[in-house]
């Protein structure tokens, strides 16, 4: 059984210890923390002035940069960490700043990851990201002035707001001069039942020549108003950084409180978190696969399938008491227990919903009309999948095949068989492939975990004394890898939480897969990746 | 296609009883909604969904009003792709304070006579995110609001029995 405390294998550790002398014969100087903080992730402190170098190197042994958060210390200057991963293994690098020289080299000159990860911190904390291929503002609107950043410790999370925020309306968008290329804005607001975020098309003709996302409409300032909340209040704001990953956000964050207090919690405990995580996935399949074919014309599938949603939401409510699962997974365990009489009846529904898709799939795969539409559309490349470190379907579309439960398995993965989906192609059936397949994977997943879900506690108390200590928090959502990173001040309460949603590197690539499509096949496109907005604006 | 047809014939018809008999109020409610509709909004209540800042979970369960057991067209109310064709906003979320000017010009965008439903916890009172230097906090520190529909989210049918109490009301 593997917990937090289980130190890092060979194949996790090896490319770590390498990247390390690569860059001692470099001259770099950095202290290694592995062991003391941040388990079970290795931790390096370096100096600031070596913070380009790290990203030079990591990006040559081909790492996946996985997220960058800063971190406030309260008049003793400011810590960046930047989290790097390779072979499951995790790796965060650190750095301490003083207030009077907040700078850093930008990592995005060597992984286009980090670009909006970057300006997010900019905009946030004011840190200036030195030689960042695009400064502009990305999670700023004009609710706070370019001079006010709200994550530092000064400013107060009520802010300063004036009574009605203006729209951002001059924000410079890539434009073209040619009479041939026509703009097509489109929302905040959308034609449908959604989440707010601003497109800028330039096409010619019907095909796209461009689209620049422009988002953080719903930031809710949820890093701040984090602060000083206890354990159980943290869980809760988890679970709402986006609503349809409300289970995976809830046990990210979880996690880091529990890796934060080496608080162990109980099989029963997560086992169930399992259950939860898995009916998350499927649920999100169910309804996105329809939808996709809803957004070209084949509503067949889409009856179909929200069908299917509709009935499994309603076990989850039967079972568990909440039809999207939210505020189930608690510090310490579970908050909901599943009672021995409605194991047998999930099991029927597993082996159910199976047949219905062994029935479905195959008339959704010879309708010529809906695969004319779905095959080569938004090709997405395996390089730019890489490069900008695109998590889940998205990314296992493309060939670039990362799943935490298999590569870094965390309990109850530990003990499970785990098909992890992956597919070459790179086009919106590829990924919708994929999805279908996750959803078999899922099925087998959790007949593993009702069959070795044994009887005992579902959840331990919170330890009673506080820490100043601080957690890392990894899972694989029904999107992707969720990182959570949660720091506590020593009286019990939230000092930083940083929740990483594989949105962030996934809206990007939507950027990239439209070129050359037609306007129509956006829905589709978009649908495709499904990126979440709140979670990606936080 | 035969597939397809067969499975159609199979499932058969799902939709639910609009009054389940169990509940007095939304029995009495529910065989007033279609001729109110019918009467104040000539057969048609037209819904535009505005999500000002929701974690997304609601509209997730707005999104199930049209799955089949639902099927919330059937009474004559469907979602609109426009402010302009409207007769009711049902908006999410707190109201973020990047949002709070695309809630205003859609309400203003939106033709008298109109309702504005509030929809959720965080709709109702600013929910887990409350007001802050992002936030506005509820849907009525932005717009007036007329009714609230409550729950984190609120279940389909709640969403349902809200709208018919609502326009039950208006008349």
């Amino acid at each position: 059984m593997m917990d937090s405390r289980a130190p890092l294998s060979d194949l996790h550790s090896a490319w770590i210890t390498d990247l390390r002398q690569t860059l001692a014969a470099q001259g770099v100087e950095s202290q290694d923390l592995t062991g003391m903080t941040l388990l079970p992730a290795a931790v390096w402190q370096v100096k600031p002035d070596d913070w380009g170098l790290i990203a030079r190197e990591a990006q040559l042994v081909q790492c996946r940069w996985a997220g960058l958060w800063l971190d406030d210390l309260g008049g003793q200057g400011f810590r960046a960490n930047v989290a790097l991963v390779k072979h499951g293994g995790f790796l965060v690098v650190r750095t301490e700043l003083e207030a009077s020289t907040l700078k850093l080299a930008s990592h995005a000159r060597y992984f286009p990851a980090a670009d909006r990860v970057e300006r997010h911190a900019a905009d946030l904390y004011g840190v200036r990201f030195e030689g960042h291929p695009d400064p502009r503002r990305w999670v700023r609107h004009q609710a706070w002035p370019e001079d006010q950043y709200p994550l530092r410790k000064t400013f107060p999370a009520a802010g300063r707001p004036e009574d009605r925020t203006r729209p951002d309306s001059e924000y410079p968008f890539l434009g073209s001069a040619a009479p041939e290329v026509y703009e097509i804005p489109v929302g905040p607001v959308h034609a449908g039942i959604i989440e707010p975020g601003h497109f800028r098309f330039l096409a010619v003709g019907e095909t796209v020549l461009n689209l620049e996302e422009r988002l953080g409409y719903v930031h809710k300032g949820i890093e701040k108003i984090a602060e000083g909340r206890d354990a159980d209040g943290l869980a809760r704001l988890a679970g709402r950084v986006s609503g349809d990953s409300t289970v995976a956000h809830a046990w990210a964050a979880c996690m880091a409180m529990e890796r934060a207090y080496a608080l162990v919690i109980p099989s029963r405990g997560y086992r169930l978190r399992g259950i939860l995580a898995e009916r998350e996935r499927i649920g999100n399949h169910l309804g996105d696969i329809g939808a996709i074919c809803n957004d070209v014309g084949f509503p067949f599938a889409n009856y179909q399938l929200t069908r299917l949603r509709e009935g499994w939401l309603r076990d989850n409510a039967a079972w568990f008491g909440h039809r999207l699962l939210m505020d189930r997974i608690v510090p310490g365990g579970v908050a909901t227990d599943l009672r021995n009489e409605h194991v047998e009846p999930m099991r029927r529904r597993l082996s159910e919903l199976a047949t219905e898709l062994d029935e479905l799939r195959p008339i959704l795969d010879t309708n010529h009309s809906l695969q004319d539409r779905l095959v080569g559309a938004g090709m997405l490349s395996l390089e730019d999948a890489t490069s900008l470190g695109c998590l889940g379907y998205v990314g296992r579309g493309s060939g670039f095949d990362c799943d935490l439960r298999r590569d870094r398995p965390y309990a109850p993965y530990d003990e499970l068989e785990v098909d992890a989906a992956s597919r070459r192609e790179g086009d919106v059936a590829a990924r919708l492939n994929v999805r279908f397949d996750e959803i078999g994977a899922s099925l087998k997943v959790l007949d593993q975990l009702l069959t070795k879900l044994d009887s005992g506690p579902i959840r331990n108390p919170w330890p009673g004394e506080a820490r100043v200590s601080e957690g890392l928090g990894v899972v694989e959502g029904w999107r992707g890898e969720i990182l959570a990173y949660v720091r506590f001040d020593g009286r019990g309460l939230v000092a930083r939480y940083y929740p990483r949603d594989p949105s962030v590197f996934n809206w990007p690539a939507l950027e990239q897969l439209i070129h050359g499509n037609i306007v129509p096949d956006f829905p589709m496109c978009n649908k495709s990746v499904n990126g979440s907005y709140a979670g990606h604006d936080l | 296609m035969i597939a397809t047809l067969s499975k159609i014939a199979r499932v058969g018809v799902i939709t639910e009883p609009a009054r389940p008999s169990s509940d007095a109020e939304l029995e009495k409610v529910g065989t007033e909604i279609r001729g109110v509709i019918d009467r104040r909004f000539r057969g048609s209540l037209a819904i535009r969904q505005v999500d000002a800042g929701s974690c997304n979970g609601c509209e997730l369960e707005i999104h199930a009003l049209n799955n089949a057991f639902y099927d919330i067209e059937r009474f004559g109310i469907h979602f609109v792709a426009s402010p302009r064709h409207a007769d009711i906003l049902l908006v999410t979320g707190p109201v973020s304070r990047h949002m709070q000017h695309a809630l205003l010009t859609t309400y203003q965008s939106t033709p008298d006579p109109k309702w504005v439903i509030a929809v959720g916890t965080c709709a109702a009172d600013g929910g887990e995110f409350g007001v802050s230097y992002a936030s506005c906090g509820a849907v009525s520190n932005v717009v007036p609001v007329d009714a609230v529909i409550p729950g984190c989210p609120p279940k389909p049918l709640h969403l349902l029995e809200g709208i018919m109490s609502l326009i039950s009301r208006s008349v």
